[in-house]
C-alpha cells in the first residue's frame, strides 16, 4: 500500500492548522504569569498580532470558526465576559478580510499603520464592552499603554511569521 | 463549448452559496457571542462551567509554558539576590537581634496564656487548612483582575475561600473547576473587602478599582488615619477571615484614600488558599463536588 498520499495529506493538515496552533499559544503567552513589575497590566495583545497577519496572508486559514474558538478561548482564561473577545474578533476578521486588498502588495509601513488601525479598533471595542458589562468607566492608561507596546512589538513578531509561512506555510493558493 | 458552460454553470451555482455561507457565518457568529454575552450576565451556571472546562483542559499547556517563564523568573532573582546578599545579611541580623527579644516574649505571653485559659476553660479556635498552589496565568489585563492557579475541587479548592500570599491578601475564589481555579483579585472593580484600620480599629470597605492601588471607603469621618497605618480584614460578611493583612495607608488626598497592598503582585508566583471552615474541618472527599463548581 502507497503510504505517501497519505503522509503527504497529513502534513498538508498540518501546515494548514499551523497559523491557528501559533495564534492559540499567542493567546496562551499573553497571560503568563512574567515576573516584571506591571507587566500583566500592559502585556501586549499577541494574539491580536497573530490574528491580523494571518488574516491578511492567509485568511482561507482563519475561518470564522476558528476565529470565534480562540475568542472563546481568551474569554474563558481572561475571565472577560464570555462571548466578549468572540465578538471583537470576528468583528476584526470581518474588517480585515473587507481591507486587505489594500494591505497586500503594498510596503510594509502600511501593513504596520493598518495594524496600528485594526489594535485601536480591537482595544477600543474591548473597553466599551467590558466597561458596559461592569457598569463602570473602566481606567484607560493601562489599555493605552498595552496598546502602544503591542504595535511596537508588531514588526518583530511579524517578521517571525513570514520566515515560517515562508518556509512552511506558502501563500494562499499554493 | 458544451464543457466550458457547464463549468461556468457549476461556478455559478457554488459561488452564491460560498458567499451565503460567509454571510452567515458573519452574521450567525456575531449574534452567538451577542448571545453568550449576555448569558453570562445572567446566573445561568452553564457558562462558568464551559469556562472551568476549558481552562481545565489549557491548563496543561499553560503549565508547560509557564516553565521557561519561571526559570527566567528564578534567574533574575538569583542575580538580584547576588547584589543584594551584602546589605541583606545586615538587615536580617538586625532583624534577628530583635525578633529574638519577641521570642522571649511571645514564650512567657504564651505560659500566662495557656494559664489563663486553663482558668476559663477556653474553646481554642478551629484549625485553619491551606492548600498551596502555582499561579498558571495572570489575567490581570487591563479589565478584569484575576488570576488562575493550579488547584481545584481535586484539591479541596471551594468557592468563597481566601487566597494569601506572603501573609498578604491577595483576593478570593470565585471559580472553582476539577484541577484549576479562579481567584478574583482584591484590586478588582467587582472586589468589596470589608476591612479595620488596626491602629484605631475603625472600620471601611476597601474597593477596588482596576488600578493596584484600591481605594478605602466608607471609613468614620473622625477617623484619625494618617499613611502607613495598617489595614486588615474585618471579618465581616462572613467571606474573609479576620485578621488578614490586607495592606497600608498610602495616600490621603481629597477625602480619596488609597491603599498599598502587602502582595507584589510581580512576585505573585504562588498561592495559599486558606480554608477557615465554617464548620472547622474539609469535609471528606466523596462529600466534595463531583462536577466543576462555579459563581460569580
Amino acid at each position: 500500500m502507497n503510504t505517501l498520499p497519505i503522509i503527504l495529506w497529513l502534513k498538508r493538515c498540518l501546515v494548514n492548522i499551523l497559523p491557528m496552533c501559533m495564534t492559540f499559544l499567542f493567546v496562551l503567552i499573553g497571560y503568563l504569569p512574567w515576573p516584571i513589575s506591571f507587566f500583566a497590566e500592559i502585556a501586549p495583545a499577541f494574539a491580536i498580532i497573530s490574528l491580523y497577519y494571518w488574516l491578511v496572508f492567509r485568511p482561507d486559514l482563519m475561518p470564522y470558526f476558528v476565529v470565534f474558538s480562540l475568542g472563546i478561548l481568551q474569554d474563558a482564561i481572561s475571565g472577560a465576559p464570555f462571548g466578549l473577545y468572540a465578538m471583537v474578533y470576528i468583528i476584526i476578521r470581518a474588517l480585515v478580510i473587507n481591507q486587505r486588498r489594500f494591505i497586500i502588495g503594498k510596503p510594509f509601513w502600511v501593513f504596520w499603520v493598518a495594524f496600528g488601525l485594526v489594535a485601536s479598533i480591537a482595544g477600543l471595542l474591548s473597553w466599551c464592552l467590558a466597561s458596559i458589562y461592569r457598569g463602570a468607566v473602566l481606567p484607560t492608561d493601562a489599555p493605552l499603554i498595552a496598546l502602544i507596546m503591542t504595535v511596537t512589538l508588531f514588526p518583530v513578531i511579524a517578521w517571525i511569521f513570514l520566515q515560517v509561512q515562508r518556509k512552511v506555510i506558502g501563500t494562499m493558493g499554493a | 463549448m458544451i464543457k466550458r458552460g457547464s463549468k461556468v454553470t457549476v461556478i455559478g451555482l457554488v459561488l452564491p452559496v460560498r458567499v451565503w455561507a460567509q454571510r452567515f457565518a458573519l452574521l450567525g457568529f456575531f449574534t452567538l457571542s451577542f448571545a453568550l454575552i449576555v448569558f453570562s450576565r445572567s446566573d445561568w451556571t452553564g457558562i462558568p462551567q464551559i469556562r472551568t472546562t476549558i481552562v481545565d483542559t489549557v491548563s496543561p499547556i499553560l503549565y508547560v509554558l509557564n516553565q521557561p517563564v519561571e526559570a527566567l523568573s528564578n534567574a533574575t532573582m538569583s542575580v538580584e539576590n547576588f547584589f543584594l546578599v551584602y546589605t541583606q545579611n545586615h538587615k536580617l541580623r538586625d532583624e534577628n537581634a530583635r525578633l529574638l527579644q519577641w521570642v522571649h516574649e511571645a514564650r512567657r505571653l504564651g505560659v500566662e496564656n495557656a494559664t489563663l485559659r486553663a482558668q476559663l476553660a477556653y474553646v481554642p479556635d478551629k484549625r485553619t487548612h491551606f492548600v498551596t498552589a502555582r499561579v498558571v496565568a495572570d489575567t490581570g489585563g487591563t479589565f478584569f483582575q484575576s488570576i488562575l492557579i493550579n488547584a481545584g475541587a481535586q484539591e479541596y479548592i471551594r468557592l468563597g475561600q481566601a487566597v494569601v500570599w506572603q501573609g498578604g491578601l491577595v483576593g478570593r475564589i470565585v471559580e472553582v473547576g476539577e484541577r484549576t481555579s479562579r481567584v478574583l483579585l482584591m484590586i478588582d472593580i467587582n472586589s468589596r473587602i470589608p476591612v479595620m484600620i488596626q491602629s484605631t480599629g475603625d472600620r471601611a470597605i476597601l474597593k477596588g478599582d482596576n488600578s493596584s492601588r484600591p481605594r478605602l471607603e466608607f471609613l468614620p469621618g473622625n477617623s484619625p488615619i494618617s499613611p502607613g497605618d495598617w489595614v486588615v480584614t474585618s471579618g465581616h460578611g462572613g467571606v474573609y477571615p479576620p485578621g488578614i493583612a490586607v495592606g497600608a495607608v498610602a495616600q490621603i488626598s481629597d477625602g480619596v484614600i488609597t491603599l498599598q497592598p502587602m502582595v507584589e503582585w510581580s512576585k505573585l508566583s504562588q498561592a495559599i488558599i486558606l480554608d477557615y471552615g465554617v464548620n472547622g474541618i474539609l469535609p471528606p472527599p466523596e462529600r466534595l463536588p463531583a462536577s466543576s463548581n462555579t459563581s460569580k
